[in-house]
């Protein structure tokens, strides 16, 4: 444990039932640095993202969040996270702003109404604060559902597949809170099944597999592990995102989507890719 | 961290009642089929079975105790049902990755559940009332009435909470409630028992229901209630002990 360490996880085992899900994890979070944790459906980024959460008991191993251990000191590790699920957890039948209030009561901050007026504010929900959730869109869920994370400035945010089941446009508003969110300290760990968002997004990648971290680096370094680019002329031809966005009139979209000047290794469209149970 | 046990309880409360006020029609559906099924059992069966087998007064003073904890029962599903959706939107995690006194995730709905039983009791009274239910009870045998009542209510809540935890369905969550809303009709809440043939009898007469029925319906008729009370208080002091230890079971189960 350094003390530049957001997150320490070393050794971390957990298996349900048969089921080895992690077998040996170990991976470190610089403090105010996003790390993407990389996997297919099933590769176990959700459990250690329960564990660190405090949610549920390692097997074996260690694992520290902003200095405390999880098991044993799980009431600071809560004091210092936030955690946003797969799911994204709003009450529906309360509004945006009650959300953001129960929230801000539960953490017994004083003035919960003013800090839910000002993520309101900064999330661009102002106008439907008072409606409730139930009429909000996927993005505007997203957003709120991440608002509600930031109540307290924890010092370390776990976001588990934030952008799963949203539309292209839905999906870029919430990259922009999540750049936002690092530009002021927070540190992240982000996981994804999205290979262009965790090249967006992340200062640092960790691709998890069958219950292991196979490589962890920075972009760069993990596109050294492959031979060296070979220089092919290929017709470029806008992808599907790019005609969507540019249809529907998205500002990014016209600005160039710098997260595809590289090439796709894989992973399927978010826009089509149903929520993972 | 047990210093917020309270005020957390007393903020999750304030929320899980909003989600009964906004949609009221729980409290209603809830109050409805005990009000359906005393209309039904004073106006349509009430003048058979009335007179040629039950003891004095009118038959809704005589069905009362029975349609109220009908009531109880049918309302206690709608706890199960909310703390179902709470596991399954992701809200229980949430929660419990916050910094608070995590009993009170499960205590606010079952305080809401008290709650909101309460206030479907009152309505089915005032129905009662509106058909000529009458009593001459103390405020002191009332408050026993009260009390009695939400020890039911505490006692079904608990046993709610474990479908609640464990259901993969909505329907799961509530089911169990009607085998719950059918007890009061193999017991003395509607005809006496002496009428119904021995394994019948034997079983209405040492069921819970019976003992808690005849105890409410002694004390707002103002008369003494006798040793059946200690019998009606063991019945919901002892299912709300085993119903906990279930739920606290089941809880463990489902959040490690």
């Amino acid at each position: 444990m350094t003390a530049n360490s957001a997150i320490e996880i070393r050794g971390l085992t957990k298996s349900f039932g048969d089921l080895a899900v992690l077998r040996g994890v170990d991976l470190g979070v610089a403090r105010g640095s996003i790390v993407a944790l990389l996997g297919s459906n099933g590769a176990g980024k959700t459990t250690i993202v329960r564990i660190l959460a405090t949610l549920l008991a390692a097997d074996a191993g260690a694992a520290t969040v902003a200095g405390f251990d999880v098991q044993t000191q799980a009431e600071d590790v809560r004091r210092s996270i936030a955690l946003t699920g797969q799911f994204t957890a709003v009450d529906e039948i309360l509004s945006g702003r009650e959300n953001l209030v129960l929230v801000a009561q539960l953490r017994h901050l004083t003035d919960p109404g003013a800090i839910a007026d000002r993520l309101l504010d900064r999330f661009a929900l102002r106008d439907a604060a008072t409606r409730r959730v139930s009429t909000y869109s996927g993005g505007m869920r997203r957003r709120l559902d991440i608002a509600m994370s930031l109540i307290g400035d924890p010092a370390v945010l776990f976001l588990d597949e934030p952008t799963t089941g949203l539309d292209p446009e839905a999906r870029l508003e919430v990259w922009r809170a999540i750049k936002d969110l690092a530009g002021r300290g927070t540190s992240v760990l982000l996981t994804t099944q999205y290979l262009d968002e965790a090249e967006h997004l992340a200062d640092r990648i960790a691709i998890l597999h069958e219950g292991r971290i196979l490589v962890e680096g920075t972009l760069a370094e993990l596109k050294q592990l492959l031979p060296a680019a070979t220089v092919e002329y290929v017709e470029k031809q806008p992808t599907l995102e790019e005609v969507f966005l540019a249809v529907i009139g998205h500002r990014d979209a016209q600005s160039g989507n710098d997260h595809h000047a590289v090439p796709h290794i894989g992973g399927r469209s978010p826009a089509t890719k149903e929520a993972q149970t | 961290m047990t210093t917020h046990l309270v005020s957390d309880t007393a903020i999750l409360t304030g929320r899980s009642l909003r989600h009964i006020t906004r949609s009221l029609d729980t409290i209603i559906t809830t109050a409805l089929t005990p009000i359906a099924l005393m209309l039904l059992f004073v106006y349509v069966f009430g003048g058979a079975i009335h007179g040629a087998s039950t003891p004095g007064g009118s038959y809704v003073d005589y069905l009362l105790p029975g349609i109220l904890l009908i009531t109880i029962a049918s309302g206690v599903s709608y706890t199960g049902f909310r703390l179902f959706m709470d596991m399954r939107s992701g809200m229980t995690e949430r929660l419990r990755s916050l910094p608070i006194a995590r009993p009170s995730v499960l205590w606010a709905h079952v305080v809401t559940s008290l709650v909101g039983n309460a206030l479907s009791l009152v309505i089915v009274i005032l129905v009662a009332l509106a058909m000529g239910f009458r009593s001459g009870a103390s405020v002191l045998a009332w408050l026993a009435i009260a009390g009695m009542l939400m020890l039911f209510t505490l006692a079904l809540t608990w046993i709610a909470v474990i479908p609640g935890l464990a259901a993969n369905s909505p329907d799961g969550a509530s089911a169990f409630a009607y085998p719950l809303i059918l007890l009061p009709f193999i017991s003395s809440a509607f005809v006496p028992t002496d009428t119904m043939p021995g394994p019948v009898r034997a079983f209405a007469e040492h069921q819970p229901v019976t003992s808690i029925v005849d105890t409410i319906r002694d004390l707002y008729a103002g008369q003494p209630v006798g040793s059946g009370i200690w019998i009606a208080l063991a019945w919901c002091v002892g299912i709300t002990v085993a119903a906990y230890a279930g739920a606290m079971v089941t809880y463990r189960r489902k959040t490690s």
